[in-house]
This record gives C-alpha cells, structure tokens and sequence, in this order.
C-alpha cells in the first residue's frame, strides 16, 4: 500500500527538527530556510502547523510545468522535480493551489516534498509524532485533498 | 567544525559593520557562546569600564552547536557587562533568533561604541547594515518586532529586541527574541539601550553545513534524543507541566520563599501553579495553559503558551492581551507571585506578558516589587511615591497599575527601575534587598536549600539558579541525591554544577538537557561537531576554565570575597515553620571549602598556579 | 473514435494524454505546423542564455513519449477545416478526418503598426526559430530595442542582459506589465530595470524603424528621442489563431468562442489554450487569457469533454508569475481589485517587496506581489477556493504577508492534544 505523510498539527511544538531534517536531506546542511517542509506558527492562537506537499492527485505543478519536469515516483507516488529538466520558470509555484512546491534562489529551479525516496526524513525527526508517515488510508488526506479539490473549481472537470 | 569562523564586529559610533575571523585559538580554550564572547570581552573591555558608557561592548553570541540537529540548538547568548552588578553579564535565551543568526553564516556580533541615534541592526546573511531605529524608539518589544517584519515583508526574519523599559533607564531590562523569549538577566537590555540599539533583525539562509563527522555527529546526537525522550524529566514533567512543575515541589519541601523572602512557603502557591494552569476556568472552560512549545531544535519543549482569562479585570477592555502568548515559567511565577504574596494566576499571566512586551527580567522586577512592598507595609514607602497605589502583599490590582505604569515609564517606574538593592538604600532599608552583587535571588530559598545558596553566594552574574542548579541533587536526586540542610559536599557539588553549566552554556545547547543528559551524552556531541579534543575531561576542563576567566574579569571590576555573600535574612532569620522551620543558610560552613576545591586562596582569589592549570 | 487535436504546444499536448487516459482504444493525433517537436514557448527565455538546448525547451520527450501513448504527432500545416464532412484538409494534400476536433492552435504575435518592421533586423520572440534569430543578432556590446515590456517582453529581458547587450525597452503603458501589474509594482520592475543598466522608456512608443546602415536600424521615439540598434524585438501582444475556422460555422469573437465544456458553436469541434475564448475564473465572462496555466487546464477539460466524461467548467484564473531580471512578481484575478472590496498592500521600494491583497467581502479575489517566491500559489488557492476569511482578514489587513498562515490556518484542523 501506498503512503503518505499525515501531520497532526496539535502535536507540533515548533522545534522546527522537520526542517533541519529535510534541509539535511536535500542539502547536506541544516538549514530551515531550504526546508520543503514548513511549520507555520499561530502566535495570537498558540499553534503550529507543519505543512508541505499532499502528492495530490490533480498535481497541479505537474500539468503546468511547459518543459516535463515534474513526474511521478511510482514507488512512492510523490510528485518528483528533476533537476535537470526544471529550467525554473516558476509556472508551477502559481499553479499549485496549496503553495507548496516553490523557487529556490540558490539553485535556480523549483523544490518540493519527494518524500525522501520513501523514508522523510521530517517524519524520523519529529520528537513528537506530529508528522508520521503512514498508510495512505489511515491520514485523512483524501478527505481533506476532497474538500479542497472540491472547493477548486477547475477540479471539478475530472470528478 | 560547526563554528560559522566570522565574527560580526558593528561599531555603532561610526556606523560600520565589519567582518573577522573568529579567534580559533581562544575557540579551543574556551568553545564558544558564554565561554568564548566572554574571552573576548575580557580581552577587548576594561572591567573598570562604566557598564552603560560607550567603552563598554555588547556580544550576541552562538555556540558551535547552535542551529544544528542537536536537541535544543537554538540558544544564543548575550555577554557585556552588566549595569545591574557591575560584574560580568551573560543572559541565555532560546526562542528561533540564535539559530537564525548562525544560520546568517555568524559566531557573534560584537556591538561597539554607542550610536548618536537609536539603530537596529537588519542582518541578511553576510548583508549588514544599521537602520535608523527612530521610529521605533518608545515602542515595545512586541510593536518592534511587528513593524521589522512589516518593514521587511520576511515573516521569517527573526528579531530581537529591547522595550521601552530598557529606554527608560531600567536596569534589569532583557533582550526579548522572537516575542516572548528572553535573554532575561543582569541588565542586557539596558546595555543595549544605552547604545542607542534599539533591535538586531536577522534572516539567515546559509545553514550549518560544516559539522566535523555527520555520521558521527547524528548518531551522537539521536542517542542524545533518545535519552532526553525516556527521561521521566525531560520526556514528560517538562513537556507536561513545564518549569512550573516545581511549584508545589518546592513549596512542599519547604523552600520556597514568599513575600520578599520574609516568609518561606506561600499559602497560595497551588492557585499559581503547573496543576492551576492544566484547571479550565469557569468564564470560558479554557485553561490558561493553551500549549507547550519548543525553542528551535528542542525534544523538550518546556516552554508555555498561555491566555489571560478574558474576563479577568487585568485584559477585559484589552483585546490585544487576550490572545496566547508566552506564559509563566517557575522562577517568573515565584518572583511575580509568591515573592509579592500575589496568587492571581491571570494577574500574574498578564504581568508576565508586560515583562515580555516591554523587556524586563520578571525575576528582578517582582523581588523588586516585593522589597517595595514590605518598605510599603514599613511605611518606608507611601502612596505619594506610588501615585496612588496601595502597594501591598498580595494585592493583585496594585501590582497590575503599577507595571502598566512601570512600563509606561510613570510615577514610581525610576525607582522600581533601579533594582532592589539601591531601591533598599534610596529608602534607607538596604537589608530588604533579596540580592548578591546587586542581582536578585530566584525561586529557592537558601535556608531551607543550602547548596544553592553556596551557589548563588559565588555565581559570577550575581544571585542566579542557572549558575549550578544544585536543586537537581538537592531536590531532585539529579544525578544524585544530596540532602537539603546538610553542608558537607556541597562545595564539592557546587563546583561540579557550575563548571558543567559553563561547558553547556558555550555550546548552544540549553541547561536544561542535564536534568537527563550527563557529560558523557554532552561532550560526544560537540566532539563530532568541532574539531580538537572534545573528550568529557576536556569538556569539564573549559567549563572549569570559563567559570575562573569570569571570576578574574570580576576581580579586575573591583570584586572580592566580600561580594560572596548572603543578605543577612537568610543567614539569621530562621524559617518560622514548614517543613524547614528553624534553618538558616550555612554559608560560613561552606565558603572556605568551596574556594579550597577551586583552588583558590582563603580569600577567594585565583592564584597563579591555578591559573596556569587552567592555562588562563 | 477518431480525435484530431490541430496544435502542438501545451493545450495540445495535454488534451492528447488526457483523452489517452479517458479513452484507451481511440486514435489520437496531434497535427503541428513548426519543424521541431512540440516545445514550450516558456523555455525559450531560459534557451536564449543558454541554460538548455534546443531540446530542453520540448514538452514531452519527443523520441518515445508519444510513441509510448500511441499518440500520433503529424507536423504538417492545416489549411483547411470542413465542420460538415468532418474532415480537415493539410498542406501536402491529404487530409484527415476526425468524430472529435480540438483547435488548439495558439496565437501569434501581433505587430505594431510602424513603419519599417519588415526589415531584416527587426524580430518578434515567439517560436524557436525567432529565437535563433535573437541569439544570432544579440550579440555582447552591440544596441538592442525591445519594443513592448508586457509578459513576454518581460521575460526575455534577462535573457538580452546576460548576453551582455545595450538594452533599451519602450512601453506604451505608463508602467511595465501594465496587463499584470498595478502602478506600485510596475514601478518597482522598472526602477529595477534601470539600476540593472536597461534604458526603460514607458508612455512612449515608436514613431518608426528606418535603415542606417552598417548593419545598424535606428528607432524613433514618439518623445523625439532616436536609438540606433543592431536588433529590434517586438512583444507589442498576440492575438488568437483563428484564420482556420473564419468562413466556417464555428464562432469567433476575440479567439474561438467556447462554452463551459470548451464547446465551440459547433457540437464536434473544440478549443483549447491560446485560441479559445473560455470562461475567466474571476469574472465569469469569455475571455482570450493566453497564459500557460490556462492552456493545460483547457486541454485537460476540453479532452475530458471530447471523451464523454467532462463536466461544465468554472473558469480558469487569469495568473502570471514573472521574472524580470531577477526580480519575481505575480498576480492573480481580479489583482486590481473590486469596487466596494477592501484591499491590504505592503509597499516596500527600498527592498523592491509589494503585495497586495483584493479582497470581496470576506474572500480573496485578487493578488500581486513583487519580490515573494515561497508560498505564492496559495494565493491562487484561496481566490479559487473562495475561502471565507472572516477569521482572517483583519491580520491580513494588518498583514499581508500572512497569507500562508491565513491558508493553514483556514484549511487545517489546528487540534490541541
């Protein structure tokens, strides 16, 4: 079975481990600023988020990319940039409703979530199990990929 | 190697930020962070120096640790010295700003001078430059960092800064980080006011990639969170209840101070603690904690967010109080509240919120309340000084006016300002003043604890618990169990405290991790991450070494073995009753000894052959 | 079943796979007019300073994607379409004959009218073989005249910089993009051309291109001022494709009018991308967008449509993202505004950062910024989803740079165990 990362944002302390993580992974540095995974923070509430890329299936990024860059990790189902193909036109960062593939300055093409070829590394670092990579049944994805492909208009045209 | 090599050096007289490398012989000695910024200030200040004159220097300090995957990497600290005590200052604080600023590619920046207007310093990675701060001076610390980021339009910029108490001359004012972290003590903040540096703004994106054995250093670092984890400390009282899971502890063993330390234990220290934060309330079935959160790279996450009741007096007409925000912390909890008698949970949440929006040290300001308070049942001090306020024990109304008014800089903000110990002598009464060298006690009593007040007698910043918390063994049984009115050892125990405290605090890792980690789970860590020798027996060496640099640095400033002491309260008034009735702190039993083990002379100077062991 | 797609470029392409999937057993065809395999116009910004080759700029791998898919790609020109025998005649004589046809035939770049644009040193940027054109004439140190800052001029301003030309660019409008951006944010692009050395002249235009010898053309300004160039580039704008079906029963008014399924007026015949005239997101009414986004998402419906499985379409958000010498911006929707609707702005010029944020009533209808890279795509996720920000919208009058927190914290159960 096919899976996929589910984020409980009430476990979340902020500790921002996920982020060194993938940055390591990604980078070979510990840099928050080159994380595809992102925590964002609800001061007024007193919240954290951790969020990154659903894989979802309408892949947005993927249809809009003009140049084939983007393809699917049939292992994992993770919507994969390649490096070599990206020329960094940034299409896919307005295309994708959940802002979660993005422009990297430092490289010039365009990052997001890979899934760590099948082990995230966000999902190992997380002291508090707020990211866990599980089977894709259990997370709840798909409703919350419904709702929102629901809410997307041009979505609708393959329901 | 793990440290970033540049060091930012920004003189605020001229208006240049310039950048050097790092001394990395003085790295070897001395690690970095608390151990290293302050061989630098040694090196570069005069201990002579007038603490808030230009010629003193004002250090923002990482470790080789910090901003790495080790478990709690996001500390910095900030190292100058201290205009509250005269003597070396060096304030730790979590939050995100440490680990952005390693990220930023920087050790340290050493601010120097003092600016003809107010400054902050916006720093972009190794893009630095100095912004005229005139707008922002008279706002806090919460509008500050509102409008930086509004500036900036980075929402990941993270930003420290002082409030309008540090501008009004308070002499305990903190550097707040990230809105409700602190580099809380001796006055940090005001030596940042005195330079006309209003803020350091930082966005890094370079990240930490120069670790000596990544192999080595995860695996080392994994064992590390690993036992942090299993820990019943770290793994669950922390994260659960906080710091604040001391409050019934200590108020239970009978060493918890209450009213100016005039009593010990507090009738109302349940109302104000870990458990009475967990209780929903009645107005909206919400309990004032809302969550615990994390410092950048902490497993612990101790820290508090919490809400004011919005229907309690001091919020109601305030929206902007009403939403979560960094909550109360043990020693916040005990100054603000059992040192004032005040059992007001929100009371002393809200007053916890001022202390963090306008950037003072809640230790000092609520003893210095609480020496206020009983020179206002003395009659010393009347309703004219306080505009008006009936300033009592436990009366939470007044305490509420007067920190609105103390952060507005009104009435009886200059006096309180001060601190207790000149506040006391202003007034006539200074054996009211809860202080060593000028700093005010936090939430232990040293009659009913006496290793900690060996420990806060020779801490080197002036009364402290993060010098050489004993109170782990003493009350804890951390690693050991040592009893809580016996003397013999706890010369021994201090030290060891006090020089393993040291080593953590040059690292960039947060004290707090010993409650588990012991220097066999420390010390691999930084070895993978810096090159040299990084075994415990040289780990233990440098904490030992950056403890005596401080002590040097002070005895230049003019400090001797007459500054290692007690006020005459806990050596003579003993306990009325509790558990601990009849004790008073023994220091006299444990001075001689503590210096012996130190090596130091009979009166408590650093002779020349420790100095060499110690190749100072 | 036989579907006939005339066009090679993104909408095409899309359409061809889409209908693969939905339809299995049909045949497939994609007729295209260019020599090369069906490449992306988007590339060749990044093909002009050699970043990647030719073959960089194709959609798809052309030696075994198509192939693989049994989509059969024919490159030759249609000359005509005959909507009543259902077939479509090409330009070596034979012709095809289809049950479903997607005209998908993209736009071209429309001259201004000045006189001397027929000379040889005068060309548009459009296909690959313009392209090749530039790169042969921008050559470092000699004069170049962009003619036009809209998108496509926009984006290949980097280009001519970095092959290290004189660039002069002369915008009718009164500010760069003025298609895409407001005056603040046109602003910021053009003094940020400027400090990159470019010569930006808006609220002008050119008067005419004459030949001054030695290879050379110069360019007179309608502000009186003459430039001398080695190349002049036109992006003054492109207009649909439409010349196929003119005659025909099939309706035209500023492209191919469609209905919600991509339908022309005629039941068999669809349009897709450039040359259609679809439904716009924001305001309901038929529009041309020619933008990228749109021309993958019109194929996608359109094919789906063609297959029997679509259903009506709400409408494609008109978005673009730019960059402009190193300088990001992008917009969405209605960016500049509604009446009656609140807008938040944070203006930065200092450090070149502008956002704006449209609001109606308690949703996002429109957005803009300059210098923001992460997260922008959830601007085009709240606009689309229509999110009630009623939580929200006070931050992010006070903030506008909370976007991302305002989509999380929208859309996520922020539970507390």
């Amino acid at each position: 079975m096919q899976k996929s990362l589910h984020i409980d944002p009430g476990k979340c302390t902020g500790c921002l481990q996920c982020e060194m993580a993938c940055s390591y992974e990604h980078t070979g540095t510990f840099n928050p600023s080159r994380s595809y995974i992102k925590v964002f923070t609800f001061h007024h509430e007193g919240r954290f988020a951790p969020y990154t890329c659903t894989q979802c299936d309408e892949a947005w990024c993927m249809r809009a990319c003009p140049v084939d860059a983007i393809s699917v990790d049939m292992a994992t189902g993770a919507k994969v940039v390649s490096d070599d193909k990206c020329v960094g036109c940034k299409v896919c960062t307005i295309a994708c409703p959940f802002g979660t593939i993005n422009y990297s300055q430092a490289t010039g093409k365009v990052v997001k979530c890979d899934l760590c070829g099948g082990d995230p590394q966000c999902a190992a670092a997380c002291p508090t199990s707020a990211i866990t990579y599980v089977d894709a049944d259990w997370t709840g994805y798909d409703r919350m990929m419904a709702s929102a492909a629901k809410s997307l208009p041009s979505a609708e045209a393959t329901a | 190697m793990s440290w970033t090599r540049n060091v930012l050096r920004v003189d605020l007289s001229k208006g240049s930020c310039t950048s050097e490398p790092l001394n990395m012989e003085w790295a070897k000695l001395y690690l970095g962070q608390r151990g290293l910024a302050s061989k630098y200030l040694s090196e570069e200040v005069d201990p002579k120096c007038d603490p808030l004159g230009p010629e003193n220097k004002f250090i923002m300090t990482t470790g080789p640790l910090t901003g790495t995957m080790a478990s709690t990497s996001g500390r910095y600290s900030c190292v100058t010295k201290g205009p509250l005590t005269g003597a070396i200052a060096c304030s730790n604080s979590g939050g995100y700003f440490g680990a952005e600023l390693k990220n930023a590619g920087w050790d340290m920046i050493i601010f120097e001078g003092k600016s003809d207007k107010p400054v902050y310093l916006l720093l972009q990675d190794d893009k630095a430059e100095l912004r005229d701060a005139t707008h922002l001076w008279g706002k806090t610390a919460w509008e500050t960092d509102d409008i930086i980021h509004a500036t900036h339009q980075e929402p990941q910029m993270r930003i420290a800064t002082i409030g309008r108490t540090a501008e009004n001359g308070c002499l305990y004012a903190a550097v707040i980080n990230d809105k409700h972290r602190a580099a809380g003590r001796s006055g940090v903040g005001t030596v940042m006011a005195s330079k006309n540096l209003k803020a350091v703004a930082v966005r890094g994106t370079q990240g930490i990639g120069n670790v000596e054995d990544a192999n080595a250093f995860m695996q080392a670092t994994n064992d590390g969170k690993a036992v942090l984890a299993e820990n019943a400390v770290t793994g669950q009282g922390l994260p659960a209840f906080g710091t604040q899971v001391l409050m019934n502890v200590i108020n239970g063993i009978g060493g918890l101070p209450a009213r100016n330390m005039r009593d010990v234990g507090f009738e109302g220290a349940e109302h104000i603690s870990a458990e009475a934060m967990a209780e929903p309330r009645a107005s909206d079935g919400k309990p004032n904690l809302t969550t615990n959160a994390a410092c950048f790279g902490c497993t612990i996450a101790c820290g508090r967010i919490s809400t004011v009741d919005p229907t309690h007096f001091s919020v109601k007409d305030k929206p902007q109080y009403q939403g979560a925000s960094g909550g109360l912390e043990y020693e916040a909890a005990w100054a603000l509240g059992a040192d004032t008698g005040v059992d007001d949970l929100d009371a002393l949440t809200y007053v916890n919120f001022l202390c963090n929006e306008d950037g003072m040290d809640p230790i000092t300001y609520g003893a210095t309340v609480a020496a206020a308070m009983e020179m206002f049942e003395d009659g010393n001090i009347t309703t004219e000084h306080t505009g008006g306020i009936e300033l009592t024990f436990g009366n939470a109304e007044a305490f509420v006016a007067i920190t609105e008014q103390f952060c507005q800089g009104g009435t009886f903000a200059e006096d309180l300002g001060l601190g207790s110990k000149r506040l006391t002598e202003k007034y006539g009464r200074p054996e009211l003043s809860m202080t060593v060298k000028g700093q005010e006690f936090p939430a232990y009593d040293p009659r009913g604890i006496q290793g900690i007040g060996l420990n806060y007698a020779t801490s080197n910043r002036g009364a402290c618990h993060l010098r050489g918390y004993t109170i782990a063994s003493e009350v804890l049984g951390i690693p050991v169990k040592t009893e809580l009115n016996d003397t013999d050892g706890k010369p021994e125990l201090v030290k060891a405290f006090q020089d393993a405290t040291a080593l953590v605090d040059s690292s960039g890792l947060c004290i707090f991790t010993t409650f588990a980690w012991g220097m066999d789970n420390i010390a691999p860590q930084i070895d993978a991450a810096c090159e040299g020798d990084w075994s415990v027996e040289n780990c233990l060496e440098v904490g030992e070494r950056v403890w005596n640099m401080e002590r040097l640095f002070n005895e230049a400033a003019g400090f001797t073995a007459d500054d290692d002491k007690l006020p005459k309260r806990l050596l003579e008034e003993a306990i009325k009753d509790g558990p601990t009735k009849g004790q008073v702190n023994r220091l006299g039993e444990m001075l001689p000894k503590y210096y012996e083990v130190r090596g130091w002379t009979a009166d408590g100077k650093i002779p020349e052959e420790t100095r060499k062991r110690l190749s100072l | 079943m036989q579907h006939l797609i005339i066009g090679a470029g993104p909408a095409g392409v899309v359409a061809a796979e889409t209908l693969r999937k939905a339809d299995p057993d049909a045949d497939i065809a994609i007729i295209g007019d260019e020599p090369e395999p069906p490449y992306s116009r988007m590339a060749i910004p990044y093909y002009l300073i050699d970043n990647i080759d030719e073959s960089g700029t194709y959609l798809r791998d052309p030696k075994q994607h198509f192939a693989s898919l049994d989509i059969e790609v024919v490159q030759q020109r249609v000359d005509k379409i005959d909507t009543t025998g259902k077939t479509v005649a090409l330009a070596d004589g034979s012709s095809r004959s289809y049950d479903k046809l997607l005209l998908a035939t993209g736009s071209h770049p429309v001259s201004p009218p000045i006189p001397g644009l027929d000379l040889p040193q005068v060309h548009s940027c459009w296909t690959l073989a313009d392209a090749r054109n530039i790169i042969k004439l921008a050559q470092s140190g000699s004069n170049v005249v962009l003619i036009g800052a809209g998108f496509i001029g926009c984006i290949i301003l980097e280009a001519l910089v970095r092959r290290g030309v004189n660039l002069a660019v002369i915008e009718m409008g009164n500010r760069m993009v003025p298609r895409m951006l407001d005056e603040k944010a046109g602003g910021l692009l053009e003094t940020w051309c400027k400090n990159k050395g470019i010569d930006v002249h808006t609220s002008c235009s050119v008067d005419g291109i004459s030949d001054a010898g030695d290879g050379q053309v110069e360019v007179s300004l309608s502000d009186g001022g003459k430039l001398n160039a080695a190349l002049v580039i036109t992006a003054t704008g492109v207009r649909a494709n439409t010349d196929l079906v003119e005659g025909s029963d099939i309706k035209v008014d500023q492209g191919i009018l469609v209905d919600r399924r991509m339908q022309t007026s005629n039941a068999d015949v669809y349009a897709a991308g450039d040359v259609a005239q679809g439904v716009d997101f924001s305001t309901g009414n038929f529009e041309v967008q020619a933008i990228q986004p749109t021309a993958t998402d019109h194929g996608r419906i359109a094919a789906l449509n063609m297959a029997g499985q679509g259903d009506e379409h709400h409408g494609t958000l008109n978005m673009n993202v730019l960059d402009t010498v190193g300088l990001v911006s992008c917009s969405f929707g209605l960016w500049m505004g509604v009446d009656g609707g609140d807008s938040a702005e944070l203006y930065n010029p200092d450090e070149f950062q502008y956002i704006s944020l449209q609001f109606d009533g308690n949703t996002l209808v429109g957005a803009s910024s300059v210098g923001k890279t992460q997260h922008v795509g959830v601007l085009r996720g709240l606009i689309e989803s229509k999110i009630d920000l009623s939580d929200w919208k006070d931050r992010l009058m006070a903030d506008p740079t909370a976007i991302m927190e305002a989509y999380v914290g929208s859309t996520q159960e922020l539970g507390y165990s």
